[in-house]
């Protein structure tokens, strides 16, 4: 594509900023079917994100710490606030929801290995807890969700933390979508639905409507559970700020937030592209509201969307959570979108780094499918291994910049360890534009 | 019988000495007295187990219940036997909103009115309602049945999937893909059985079925103005 462009516009034709290669497919797709574009992955376009930011390493007016010889504490514990049992968390990067239905059991399973191996938790995601999950998952967050698929009480009690959630970074404001294509014997049974039928996940709770109602059932999840496992909600980035007020008198324990860079297994483009804000803008947000309440670090904050290496992990941490979510990231280290499937990929129309039509379970990788003969492609051993690999990676680059500005603990970092490049990202980290004291909106 | 008084003992109490029995049942009689509308009463129970709720109930009542009988004399606040598994709740009285929502299993029965969302995402429970239930009772729902003796409010049964409503009553309006279906022989005994079950004494013969039209089970664009 590059060297046809290149040729073209060495020959003059000239193509528009507004209606570019991909807005013209994108319309004339829909001239086609008549119907949105459906698809997984998370936003593609551009926002303002963690590579904006960088870190103030030690030198003069700073000490830092020896690289490989001065410990830098990575563990993390969840849960709190009236939990008997919070989780302690050995690596700050938690696996994010994810269901089965929309992943294959064998991907379900080798998130689980990866995650154990390092210590830190996973999460089960609509549709309920697999058998095979819940054995290959040392620490299991449950997901409580409008749709209530596959919920029951034995599972809930079984589950070292409940996640209620209200939306996700994709889709603040939707429901969920598992296409009728995927719902296989199994999936359906756990759903009490009949096989091919499309399943829809309501965008709202079906016995709760605003967060006097949600206290009221957050206990009712404590009672059921005797009190010993930490609650979790979990919102999608929009009203950040008066969401987690509002989160924190619910009474939770621990919050989730995803921004807009979170994936989704089946969403509307529209609604990917177009609502919600960048994960970065969100965290300060979230920050402030509970350190007004007097509940940072009492009422711990996960984030997530678009988390990809150490350098993610650390900015985030230094902006005031106390760890992170990860999901695309994960499945690309399981394998999804790996070149050895070029050839694949090509075939049902997409390429390798592009393949987000998660919603078709069609997936070559093995991974977002329900196809038995592509499950098969995943070894979750050797899956998890490679998860565990990256956990691993991401943790020592997160201590590797802890050490550098002189922390012997992630939670350490702080904001004033970080700048940022541009006007955007210092407006909405809230940290000062590189080589100079301004914040945008807070000092002159 | 053991009775354990709200006035002296939490809710906390009560429900930690119910859950006890799970592991070794030393009482199968229970009596809660003392109630004043008090949310999250004999939540998660999974035991053979009789309880009595003498007053009215708050929020959650008997939600996720498996196995017991919860009897309530009184009315009971919003999602009364939400996520059921199994056993049976009755309510003397009437049911906030949500009733019966999301249950997979056993029986709620409310001999009073239910209001809004009564067996919404319903899973496989049964619930019969003595008198009328609100507007958009049974959305997306999916298995079991819904009994309304008297009238439904509107958009009953929207955006069914495979359950069952039976109304003897009005139903104001019917919600998308929800269909008035053919009461045939095998729904009468059907019907006929839940009745009886419930306790309730109605002539199934003068109930209409409901059901989905399952037009709307698969996206298609030409159904678009439908959502």
């Amino acid at each position: 594509m590059s060297e046809e462009k290149d040729l073209n516009i060495n020959t003059g034709l000239r193509e528009s900023a507004t209606f570019d290669h991909f807005t013209m497919a994108e319309i004339r797709r829909a001239a086609e079917t008549g119907i949105y574009d459906i698809r997984g992955f998370g936003a593609k376009r551009k926002v303002p994100h963690f590579d904006d930011l960088l870190f103030l390493g030690a030198s003069m007016s700073r000490y830092p710490l020896e690289g490989y010889r001065e410990k830098c504490n990575t563990q993390v514990t969840l849960g709190t606030r009236f939990a008997k049992k919070p989780i302690v968390i050995e690596t700050p990067v938690t696996i994010a929801g994810m269901s089965f239905g929309a992943l294959s059991a064998n991907a379900k399973e080798a998130l689980g290995r990866g995650a154990s191996e390092v210590g830190t938790s996973t999460t089960t995601g609509d549709g309920g807890m697999t058998p095979e999950e819940r054995g290959q998952s040392s620490k299991l967050v449950y997901q409580y969700l409008p749709s209530r698929y596959g919920m029951n009480p034995d599972d809930l009690r079984k589950a070292d933390a409940i996640e209620v959630v209200l939306g996700q970074g994709a889709k603040p404001g939707g429901g969920g979508m598992l296409l009728g294509q995927k719902i296989t014997d199994r999936v359906a049974q756990m759903r009490t639905l009949p096989k091919g039928v499309d399943q829809r996940s309501a965008c709202r709770h079906p016995d709760w409507t605003g967060p006097d109602d949600l206290a009221i059932k957050i206990q009712e999840l404590r009672e059921i559970t005797d009190w010993q496992v930490p609650i979790y909600i979990k919102v999608g980035a929009t009203r950040t700020y008066y969401d987690v007020k509002l989160a924190v008198k619910a009474g939770a324990d621990v919050i989730v937030v995803d921004g807009m860079q979170g994936g989704t297994a089946a969403t509307q483009e529209v609604f990917i592209e177009h609502v919600g804000i960048p994960t970065m803008a969100a965290i300060p947000q979230a920050v402030q509201a509970l350190q007004e309440m007097g509940m940072h670090r009492k009422v711990q904050l996960i984030v997530s969307g678009g988390i990809r290496n150490g350098a993610d992990v650390a900015k985030c941490m230094a902006l005031g959570a106390d760890a992170v979510a990860i999901g695309t990231a994960a499945l690309i280290a399981l394998g999804d979108n790996d070149p050895k499937w070029e050839a694949e990929y090509r075939k049902i129309g997409s390429a390798a780094g592009f393949y987000d039509d998660y919603q078709e379970g069609k997936d070559p990788a093995g991974i977002s499918t329900q196809d038995p003969e592509l499950s098969k492609r995943l070894d979750p051993v050797v899956a998890g291994h490679r998860l565990a690999n990256y956990l691993r990676v991401l943790t020592m680059e997160a201590q590797t910049l802890a050490r550098a500005c002189g922390k012997n603990d992630l939670r350490n970092l702080e904001p004033e360890d970080l700048v940022a490049l541009t006007v955007e990202s210092a407006a909405m980290a809230r940290v000062p534009l590189a080589g100079t004291s301004w914040i945008p909106g807070q000092k002159f | 019988m053991k009775t354990i008084d709200l006035e002296k003992s939490s809710v906390r109490e009560l429900n930690q000495a119910l859950h006890d029995q799970h592991n070794e049942c030393t009482e199968r009689e229970w009596e809660v007295t003392g109630v004043k509308g008090d949310h999250n009463l004999a939540v998660g129970l999974d035991q053979s187990l009789s309880v009595h709720i003498k007053g009215h109930a708050g929020y959650y009542c008997a939600g996720m219940n498996k196995k017991a009988n919860i009897l309530v004399e009184g009315n009971v606040g919003q999602g009364v036997a939400e996520n059921m598994m199994s056993g049976s709740v009755r309510v003397t009285g009437d049911a906030s909103q949500s009733a019966g929502a999301t249950a997979h299993g056993g029986l709620l029965v409310v001999e009073g009115n239910a209001g809004a969302r009564c067996g919404i995402s319903l899973k496989g429970a049964d619930i019969v309602v003595k008198g009328s239930v609100g507007h958009m009772s049974c959305f997306m729902a999916q298995a079991g049945t819904l009994v309304v003796c008297g009238d439904a409010g509107e958009a009953l049964g929207d955006s069914l999937y495979e359950t069952r409503i039976y109304v003897k009553g009005s139903v104001k309006s019917l919600g998308a893909d929800c269909v008035e279906k053919e009461m045939r022989a095998e729904h009468i005994e059907h019907l006929t059985e839940l009745l009886h079950r419930a306790g309730v004494d109605e002539d199934p013969a003068a109930f209409k079925r409901y059901g989905s039209a399952r037009n709307l089970y698969n996206f298609k664009v030409d159904h678009a103005s439908s959502y």
